[in-house]
């Protein structure tokens, strides 16, 4: 895989706001915006052609602070917010954001469909194993002991595997980043935007707030041992083996996306009428 | 024989048994033929083995709902009749043609007084290859109307041709038995003939009127998740929508289609979904959002009873308080309701208009009556009504998408457009769309959005206001064919009566209400609710004279012209 060519005319700096981030100092959502915007650049796409849209959650934030078009939705919805738009706009290329708990939980349905679905587009998971926004809850992908106000003693829930449900629902690019390495998270980006069909991204990124111990995940992340493969069936079975630190392109599908025809009328809207004519 | 301008009649069978389509073909015919008719469907939740009715009135007038009691019934069998029995109304002069191999009539019918005559329609379909007792019954009704000739076998003609000539021959054939077991009956009248016109006229369901009012109004992209009695208007518009140039997505449920809604309107798209109420109660979320982002969609809720699951297959109007109360947050939005088939096509296609041109969500409240209603009407005349959104183009930085224009409308930069990149929010925004917390912002944010719905001229289409007398009718939705109905009546029995139908819920105009009630003494207020959302709805938008009666009731019954005529009449003494 090639690493982003910073020699194109646009600079990552192009896509960036003016809009102050709400994050913690530390969070890894800044190393995701920057990779964001590195992959942009790197893809040379006009701001305009791009939407991002997200959910509700600290890393539903990350719109506004492109220079691109954003929606920043209600929680757990922005993928069906994505569909719409992608299905009407063919032309733009549109890139759903999330977390663990807006994806994963209220949102858990929807990811089951884009999957399935398969329309044109890429889906970032932030994924930081704690709702962060409203202090400190569990989400989905926290362990079961993880001890909070809301679950005194943990959970006792086993933590919920994202990339073997994408897999199985039929997504047509997984893949798993880490923050901490914007440039290599740029370079999956670009990669996930450029593959055809859904693309699924999740991206570790820590958060130093309520998840202190996730800084280590810098010094547990490490290359997948594997080459990517376009066979699910081998993509499945290194999934059920994977520690989650694994990163890199696990699998590359040749679904072909859904794309029904628009913006191309066969009739006047007068014809409808016929039918109704005694 | 006396001579009637109306005739109303009822096919009723077992589920499968075909009471509908005898039902759609004898509409078909007589509409042929040149009589005004409506067909409404009464079932139950069961797709095969629970009832189903067709319930159809004609007349030589146009027509807008059932009349008080069914002239004829023609039961096909009796099974599972009793289910709907309070919604066929009989009385002494009514005739019931039964199948006794179809079991026996329900005490009620019975009770009613009914004059009963038994044709074996079973054995007479025996008779003949390939037939059903649905078209025997269908023969029946059509000779005692005056419409067996060749209006009915071209309609059986046009409705089979896709099942082949052997089934259209054994209908004919069926048809024609039919006729014959039923040469000695009659009503004790015999229908008019109708009036021969060379006008246009359309047979069309509320739900399909909905479809083409929509795209007539420019909606291109719908999001779908079937729901009871929706569907309709979802499974027409997937293939105009297409042929139109638009799209159809099926969505995982309701979150999503209103979400995907949503999605494709800020993308420039004018979009819709249909739902019923417990569609509505899950969209209610992403609607707020739709109405502080600012983005328009149009949101078809086909009423059906409630709350919860209530009665999927039959009508009432009680989500009137959840479209216009039900979102979080002060919320300003707009609710309409069409007025009858015809008028589904207009209200539709104006609602589209309205959410473009106000860059807000709207409600349409149909409902099951109105929805699953076929009518043929007179060919609606083209409005001009084609939603149209401000664009911002040609941006000159710092693009402020949610700046405070005068009339509140602030122009909106599609995808694509330069210099016009925003974030459309659900959080609090700055003109330019940058979250905020501050109160001079919520405020001034919250002003725009009620001033751009309150400033908007909506010309004499907000309600159909008919006379002016001291009394007045208020009512809304399907109910309003009724209501001009029974306002006639008392209006031959010398009252001075005028009626008020507001097509426009949401937002409330005071000033023009108030106008339409200048001069009124009293006022009935009808409606299909049990709590009498409407008379409520009312009480806190307006002043209502002193003297307001309410007549209500939640579904399936709907209420009858004979009934609004009659509180009219017994108020007076």
């Amino acid at each position: 895989m090639s690493s982003v060519d910073t020699r194109l005319a646009c600079k990552p700096s192009d896509y960036k706001s003016d809009v102050v981030p709400v994050w913690c100092p530390g969070c890894g959502d800044y190393h995701v915006l920057l990779s964001f915007t590195r992959a942009f650049a790197a893809l040379g796409l006009p701001r305009e052609q791009i939407a991002v849209i997200s959910g509700i959650g600290c890393s539903s934030r990350i719109p506004a602070y492109t220079n691109c078009y954003g929606f920043h939705g209600v929680h757990g919805r922005s993928l069906a917010l994505g569909a719409g738009l992608k299905v009407t706009r063919p032309d733009l290329t549109v890139v759903v954001a999330s977390g663990d708990g807006d994806g994963y939980s209220i949102g858990g349905n929807h990811f089951l469909h884009a999957c399935r679905r398969n329309i044109d587009m890429t889906y970032v998971v932030m994924d930081n194993r704690v709702y962060g926004m409203t202090k400190g809850q569990p989400s989905p992908t926290t362990e079961p002991d993880f001890d909070t106000a809301l679950t005194p003693g943990g959970t006792g829930l086993s933590p919920f595997h994202p990339l073997v449900i994408a897999l199985a629902s039929g997504a047509n690019f997984v893949a798993r980043a880490f923050s901490g390495s914007p440039n290599e998270t740029a370079d999956i980006l670009a990669d996930a935007i450029r593959h055809p069909g859904f693309s699924f991204v999740e991206i570790l990124s820590p958060c130093v707030t309520f998840r202190p111990d996730e800084r280590e995940w810098k010094s547990m992340v490490h290359p997948a041992p594997v080459a990517e493969t376009n066979d699910p069936a081998r993509a499945a079975r290194r999934l059920m083996t994977d520690d989650g630190f694994n990163i890199g392109v696990l699998y590359r599908g040749e679904r072909k996306p859904y794309r029904p025809p628009f913006g191309h009328p066969s009739i006047d809207i007068a014809e409808l009428e016929k039918e109704f004519e005694l | 024989m006396r001579e009637a301008a109306g005739i109303s009649v009822a096919i009723i069978g077992s589920g499968g048994a075909g009471a509908l389509t005898a039902g759609n073909l004898l509409l078909e015919a007589a509409s042929l033929a040149g009589w005004h008719g409506l067909l409404t469907r009464t079932v139950g939740p069961q797709i095969r083995g629970g009832e189903a009715a067709a319930l159809l009135r004609f007349s030589t007038e146009p027509i807008a709902c059932l009349s008080d009691q069914f002239d004829l019934l023609v039961a096909i069998d009796w099974a599972n009749a009793n289910r709907f029995d309070s919604e066929i109304r009989l009385g002494p002069s009514s005739l019931v043609v039964g199948d006794p191999a179809g079991g026996e009539p329900p005490p009620s019918v019975v009770k009613s007084g009914a004059r009963i005559v038994n044709i074996a329609m079973k054995n007479l379909a025996k008779a003949v290859a390939d037939a059903r007792p649905n078209m025997i019954a269908l023969g029946i009704a059509a000779r005692l109307m005056g419409c067996g000739g060749a209006t009915l076998m071209t309609a059986i003609e046009k409705q089979l041709a896709d099942k082949g000539t052997d089934t259209i021959r054994a209908s004919q054939s069926a048809i024609h038995c039919g006729i014959v077991a039923a040469a000695d009956l009659d009503l004790g009248f015999r229908l008019a003939a109708p009036e021969v016109s060379d006008a246009k006229r359309w047979l069309i369901s509320g739900n399909e009127a909905i479809g083409l009012g929509a795209i007539r109004g420019g909606i291109r992209f719908a999001a779908a998740y079937p729901i009871t009695p929706a569907t309709e208007v979802l499974e027409w518009l997937a293939p105009n929508l297409a042929r139109a140039g638009g799209v159809l997505l099926q969505a995982e449920d309701e979150l999503a289609s209103v979400n995907m809604i949503i999605g494709a309107s800020f993308g420039g798209t004018p979009s819709l979904t249909a739902t019923s109420g417990p569609g509505l109660s899950l969209m209610i979320e992403a609607l707020g959002l739709a109405t502080a982002a600012e983005i328009p969609i149009v949101v078809i809720d086909v009423m059906r009873g409630g709350p919860s699951t209530g009665i999927p297959t039959k009508s009432e109007q009680a989500d009137l308080n959840i479209a216009v109360y039900g979102f979080h947050g002060d919320a300003p939005h707009l609710v309409l309701a069409p007025q009858s088939v015809a008028d589904c096509i207009f209200t539709a296609q104006w609602a589209t208009y309205l959410a473009e041109s106000l860059q807000a969500p709207a409600i349409v409240l149909s409902d099951q009556f109105m929805g699953q209603t076929r009518a043929a009407i007179a060919r609606p005349a083209d409005v001009a009504f084609i939603g149209r959104r401000r664009e911002a183009r040609d941006i000159a930085a710092p693009y402020k998408r949610y700046a405070l224009s005068a009339d509140g409308v602030s122009a909106m930069a599609i995808p694509g457009t330069r210099a016009g990149q925003y974030t459309a929010d659900g959080l609090t925004h700055t003109e330019r769309g940058i979250p905020t917390s501050r109160a001079e912002d919520h405020g001034a944010q919250l002003d725009k959005r009620r001033d751009k719905l309150n400033q908007f001229a909506y010309g004499d289409h907000w309600a159909t206001i008919d006379g002016d007398g001291e009394i007045a009718v208020i009512t809304w939705g399907s109910l309003t064919g009724a209501a001009r109905e029974g306002v006639d009546r008392a209006r031959a029995d010398g009252l001075s009566v005028r009626l008020i139908a507001p097509r426009l819920l949401f937002p409330v105009l005071p000033e023009q209400f108030a106008a339409a009630l200048n001069g009124v003494e009293r006022v009935l207020v009808v409606e299909q609710s049990h709590g009498a959302q409407f008379h409520r709805y009312l009480r806190a938008h307006f002043e209502l004279p002193e003297e307001v009666h309410v007549l209500h009731r939640p579904g399936p019954l709907p209420i009858k012209p004979g009934e609004i005529h009659r509180a009219l009449v017994e108020w007076r003494s």
